[in-house]
């Protein structure tokens, strides 16, 4: 049965309105930036994070002393008001430390947390991913029933049980949140393999002669990536959350280490008194997560150059 | 046949505005069409021939498209300037439209019988009356055991049933006018004449209008009474189908006409003598078993279903051997064999007297480089993230013993201008080029090696007709200048007979008939190959 | 569909026995597991004594036949706190969770289908705008300091909602509009895409040519295959309830497996945290099963192939 139908006309025809540039390697960067600017949404996002990441880098460096500072004359300061200094401006807590320092101190333990677990995730993930997606056989469907069964439990349980055995702390906190994320990419990173490792051109290579590592780094890894990149997104503002919430309920990091999540729960005990002190840290959590949510979404269209195509030429339907 | 026109289009022109600059889907396009009178909107892709329909019947999206001038009018009554909610009452009762996927077009998780149904209902007829015109209709278009059939899902029918059952819910109310988006290009070419034969059948029954939009000249041949051609959104030339066929006035409509393999007759292909002794590629009683692992096939074991059964050819070098088949025929299968990714049940084929798949790795892997392949579907079988350079020069990379790295530039380059593109394209990605391009780059991809043999499967049944005379070309010069070998498997039988030497004709996984092209096309032997020459182009079967 | 169902049946049931592995060595691969259990300034001969007493010091495989038989038999250890069997602490526990977890599941499908099959009618309109918007924020927000400025605001500042407690139905508002937050953020937002994708189908394109009229065309025609992938999605929003449900419960004094499942944390009683595990894989289990059948219900391509 003929199954293909000549190419859209409207797209040819976008095309041919197209072919007057000659596009080439130095604009793909330059192109992504463009549409990075024109998605006025994506910007900001990306601008909040580059701040984000300047208070991880920076942050403990510069403000570790203002952070830690007692100042009883600065107790329970409430926030909105520069009477004592910019570094108030959301308040301060019952020792007198100002709140804007701590939590821009106390990023570098959340993002870092957040970023290692996702970082393993992915890694670990991706290629168990990749291997079970193109080899299949007895090992991918152990892998896949091994993914389904951590996947279809509720993480923050899961957690629990085995921070309570292991002990809570960095390293563990990292390794159980990573470890509850790898199915998830695991099976994102089998499903694309799977599609891809159907289409066409990777039938072409194959009948050509090319051997399984050419296929698998030259095709089909290039095209996976971009979905691993937006699933990284997206999965560090689900860490993020999922580790406030165990150190909100005292069972992920331990004092003297300190997370917004943490944060949050010091101030439950001063909520009549001090509001601040649990607002705040909630807000920084909400809006990063925001913002990385938001970027995921340009990243998708960003890195596909198809995609990117598609998205400077907005057309009807086919004709 | 009354003078007054049922439905006349008048100077429409719809644009989609894009960031890259306004698309002229339609420019100031007028035709008309009368009670019991079929008309044919002929054009490729990009003519625009679609989006003019489905205005008709108010299914552009406007906003984004800008519909900026012209008129619509439909018993003298300006569509266009008729109330959305009276429109809607129009369509599916006065006038109705099928579409090209009845696969995708029907919904498919209500049953067809919900569905034919919901065309009466949503006009007002009452559920036991909307019952019993089902039944009626479906046996009025040909499905046989109506009323278990009405209560089954779409994916539980073929092609040529679901187009039937789209047409039964778009003749439910007897419209006036029906209009046919390229009813049968989806369908295998012996189901396209049932089709067109029901269609006509119901027209003379109902004497209502038709509209049929094609890119197929056969489809105008056999059903058109006028024809109108686009190209590019604008109307070129329409008047009497059988005038316009034989005596074209415009260049495209000659153009068009022109790519029509066989247009001017066929002249016999004829293989180049070689003297090679060997037979390129010998297929011997090679079959495959779906369900069964290769070599495990026991004379009365169990049995799979036999995608291809015994087939037995032979490639001599020179030769361009064509292939078709429909849906179900095997010749996908046997393309897969060939290309190495699948091993047959039982059998052996063999290139230059060596067994595919008896071989080392090492050998295969050399053997493999005198065989090469151009896909369907060019756009799916070019990887998008690599630039065209790449691309071409990749079998340079996977065989590196052929071409030391410092030339693969200069190479791709003057592979590019053989197949007629120009070197400043071989930076750019595959999306940036049209569909026809798109295969022109496959081709040089498939040349780099030097091979004996190119093996096509279905190379060029996703262009456009123009395209795909082109392409054929592209391949005939080929074929002279390097002496190269043809597999050429294809449904399109006139093209088939336009460039291969000698066919085969597979049905259900057997080779039914073989010979020389010219012999089996004007004598053919078997029932199954008259049907299929039947069913295509009239002129087929009868030119010199 | 028979097949498909038992199919997928099996693989959950792997899934299950998988997780029961590993709640097992979880608890053994610490080397003794009389800490896990025994108070914390309990002596070294009590912890040795206790080993011995419940067979810790066999090898692997008898102990975990015997784990298992007492899986069974529903016999998974003595809760520290209650001194009862922890499975009755447990399945006491659990009817709370399951009644915040089946008055928020309802409420997130139907709000997030409504408003996502209404946002994605007209993409990029105001209010799918709108809608993108809150259901993004609803899926960033950690619900944790939501259910502190909830009760902030509604408790402490306004005073119109009780702070705490199980009590009369005005005690589960707070808690519920909490628990629903994140799911139907997400859910509208997989709502709205794959009723994109359906509206944009081509069956819609010809019931728009047969004179349906966009209710029909939102409600009957795209919703029922819109769904198909949300429900696979839905599914894995309510194994997640249970995650909201620990910080939920916590926060307002629910005594539900989440909280039951702190408390137990605190207090170092693990023969409950196991039970609690157990049981709540088993009803994510069931979960499962039941949306594998609504699947197969909802898709004829899959009853019938």
């Amino acid at each position: 049965m003929p199954s293909s139908i000549p190419v859209s006309g409207t797209a040819d025809m976008t095309r041919a309105l197209s072919s007057a540039r000659s596009p080439n390697k130095t604009s793909a960067f330059r192109e992504i930036l463009s549409t990075l600017w024109h998605d006025k949404v994506a910007s900001l996002s990306a601008a909040l994070l580059f701040i984000v990441l300047i208070c991880v880098l920076l942050g403990p460096w510069l403000l570790a002393d203002q952070a830690r500072a007692v100042n009883l004359m600065a107790r329970n300061a409430p926030p909105f008001s520069l009477s004592k200094g910019w570094l108030f401006i959301l308040g301060a807590d019952a020792l007198g430390r100002s709140l804007l320092a701590r939590i821009i101190v106390a990023s570098q333990n959340t993002m870092l947390i957040s970023a290692s677990a996702v970082l393993l995730a992915m890694i670990v993930g991706g290629l168990l991913g990749l291997v079970a997606g193109y080899k299949g056989g007895w090992i991918a469907a152990v892998l896949l029933r091994l993914a389904d069964a951590i996947m279809s439990f509720p993480s923050m349980l899961l957690a629990v049980i085995v921070l309570f055995v292991f002990d809570p702390g960095v390293t563990n906190v990292i390794l159980v949140l990573a470890v509850s994320r790898i199915p998830i990419f695991l099976r994102t990173v089998r499903a694309e393999v799977l599609e891809i490792k159907e289409r066409m051109f990777v039938t072409a290579a194959r009948a050509m002669g090319a051997q399984t590592d050419r296929i698998l780094l030259r095709h089909i890894a290039p095209m996976v990536l971009p979905t691993l990149i937006n699933l990284a997104a997206l999965e560090m503002a689900f860490v993020m959350l999922v580790e406030s919430g165990l150190s909100f309920l005292g069972i992920g990091i331990q004092p003297p280490e300190v997370t917004w999540g943490l944060m949050v729960a010091d101030g439950r005990n001063y909520l009549g008194s001090a509001w601040w002190l649990s607002f705040w840290p909630g807000v920084a959590i909400m809006l990063v997560t925001m913002a990385l949510n938001l970027l995921s979404n340009w990243l998708r269209i960003a890195t596909d150059p198809v995609e990117r195509w598609r998205l400077q030429t907005t057309v009807g339907k086919n004709d | 046949m009354t003078d007054k026109p049922l439905l006349e289009v008048k100077n429409l022109s719809i644009q989609f505005p894009s960031k890259r600059g306004t698309v002229h889907a339609v420019s100031d396009v007028s035709w008309s069409v009368r009670k019991g009178e079929t008309l044919a909107i002929l054009g490729e892709s990009g003519s625009g021939k679609s989006v003019s329909a489905s205005a008709i019947l108010d299914l552009v999206d406007a906003p984004p498209a800008v519909i900026s001038q012209g008129q619509i009018l439909y018993k003298g009554r300006d569509l266009l300037k008729t109330p959305k909610d009276e429109r809607r009452k129009i369509n599916g009762k006065n006038i109705s439209m099928i579409f090209q996927d009845p696969l995708a077009a029907l919904n498919p998780v209500y049953p067809i019988g919900w569905q034919i149904a919901e065309t009466l209902r949503v006009h007002g007829v009452d559920r036991q009356t909307a019952h019993a015109r089902v039944i009626d209709l479906l046996t009025r278009v040909g499905i046989d055991d109506p009323e278990r059939r009405a209560k089954q899902y779409p994916h539980q029918f073929s092609g040529g049933q679901r187009q039937r059952i789209m047409i039964a819910s778009a003749i439910a109310l007897e419209p006036d006018l029906l209009i046919a988006d390229e009813p049968t290009s989806a369908l295998d070419v012996t189901v396209q004449a049932q089709v067109l034969d029901l269609l006509k059948k119901l027209q003379a029954e109902s004497g209502m209008g038709l509209v049929l939009i094609t890119h197929d000249l056969g489809v105008v041949e056999k059903v058109a009474d006028r024809v109108v051609v686009m190209q590019n959104g604008r109307v070129v030339e329409s008047g009497e189908a059988a005038t316009i066929m034989r005596s074209p006035t415009h260049p495209y409509t000659r153009k068009l006409l022109d790519a029509m393999p066989g247009r001017h007759g066929f002249t016999p292909q004829l293989a180049v003598a070689t003297g090679a002794l060997r037979p390129l590629i010998e297929v011997e009683h090679v079959s495959r078993v779906h369900g069964i692992a290769p070599g495990q096939e026991k004379p009365g074991g169990p049995k799979g279903i036999r995608a291809v059964d015994d087939a037995n050819f032979t490639l001599k070098s020179g030769e361009t051997l064509g292939i078709v088949g429909e849906s179900g025929s095997g010749k996908s299968t046997l393309a897969r064999m060939l290309l190495g990714l699948d091993a047959p049940t039982s059998g052996t084929i063999r290139f230059d007297g060596h067994d595919l798949n008896g071989m080392s790795a090492a050998e295969t892997y050399k053997v493999r480089r005198r065989m090469q392949f151009v896909f369907q579907d060019p756009t799916a079988s070019l990887n998008p993230r690599m630039t065209v350079g790449q691309i071409i020069s990749e079998p340079f990379a996977i065989h590196p013993d052929v071409l030391p790295k410092t030339q693969w530039r200069e190479r791709s380059i003057e592979l590019l201008e053989r197949v007629g593109l120009s070197p400043d394209h071989i930076d750019r990605h595959p999306h940036q080029f049209s569909g026809g391009q798109r295969q022109r780059i496959a081709i040089a991809r498939a040349l780099a090696l030097q091979p004996e043999v190119i093996v096509c499967d279905e190379a060029v049944s996703a262009l456009d007709v123009s395209i795909q005379a082109q392409v054929i070309d592209l391949l005939k010069n080929l074929r002279r200048d390097f002496g190269l070998s043809y597999i050429f498997i294809a449904h399109d039988l006139a093209l088939v007979r336009d460039f291969a030497t000698s066919v085969i004709v597979m049905y259900r996984g057997q080779i039914v008939e073989q010979g020389l092209t010219t012999q089996v096309y004007t004598d053919p032997q078997h029932d199954y190959t008259k049907r299929l020459l039947a069913a295509s182009n009239d002129h087929l079967s009868s030119a010199a | 569909m028979g097949g498909f169902i038992f199919k997928r049946s099996m693989q959950s049931v792997f899934s299950l026995i998988a997780l029961i592995i590993l709640v097992f060595f979880l608890a053994r691969l610490t080397g003794s597991p009389a800490d896990l259990y025994l108070p914390q300034d309990a002596s070294l001969e009590v912890r040795h004594q206790f080993n011995e007493r419940l067979g810790f010091n066999d090898p692997m495989y008898v102990q975990f036949g015997r784990f298992f038989i007492g899986l069974l038999h529903f016999d998974m250890g003595e809760s520290l706190q209650f001194s009862r069997p922890a499975v009755d602490v447990v399945l006491q526990a659990f009817p709370t969770t399951l009644m915040l977890a089946a008055i928020t599941m309802p409420l997130v499908i139907v709000i997030a289908v409504i408003t996502g099959s209404l946002a994605a009618f007209k993409p990029g309109g105001v209010f799918d705008r709108l809608a993108s918007l809150i259901s993004l924020i609803g899926a960033s927000t950690p619900n944790f300091w939501v259910a502190i400025v909830g009760v902030l605001v509604f408790a402490v500042t306004l005073r119109v909602l009780p702070t705490s407690g199980t009590g009369t139905p005005l005690h589960w508002v707070l808690p519920v509009a909490v628990l629903t937050l994140r799911p139907t953020g997400v859910l509208v937002q997989v709502v709205r895409s794959s009723m994109i994708t359906a509206l944009s189908s081509a069956y819609v394109k010809t019931a728009k040519a047969k004179g349906v009229g966009s209710r029909a065309i939102i409600f009957v025609h795209a919703l029922r295959n819109g769904l198909l992938p949300v429900i696979t999605v839905a599914s894995d929003q309510a194994a997640g309830i249970v995650n909201g449900a620990v910080i939920v419960e916590t926060v307002f004094g629910f005594p539900g497996i989440g909280k039951l499942m702190i408390d137990s944390v605190m207090l170092r009683d693990f023969a409950v945290i196991q039970a609690a595990v157990l049981v709540t894989a088993l009803a994510v289990f069931i979960i499962n099963i039941v949306v594998d059948i609504t699947y197969a219900l909802v898709d004829p391509r899959i009853r019938y192939s």
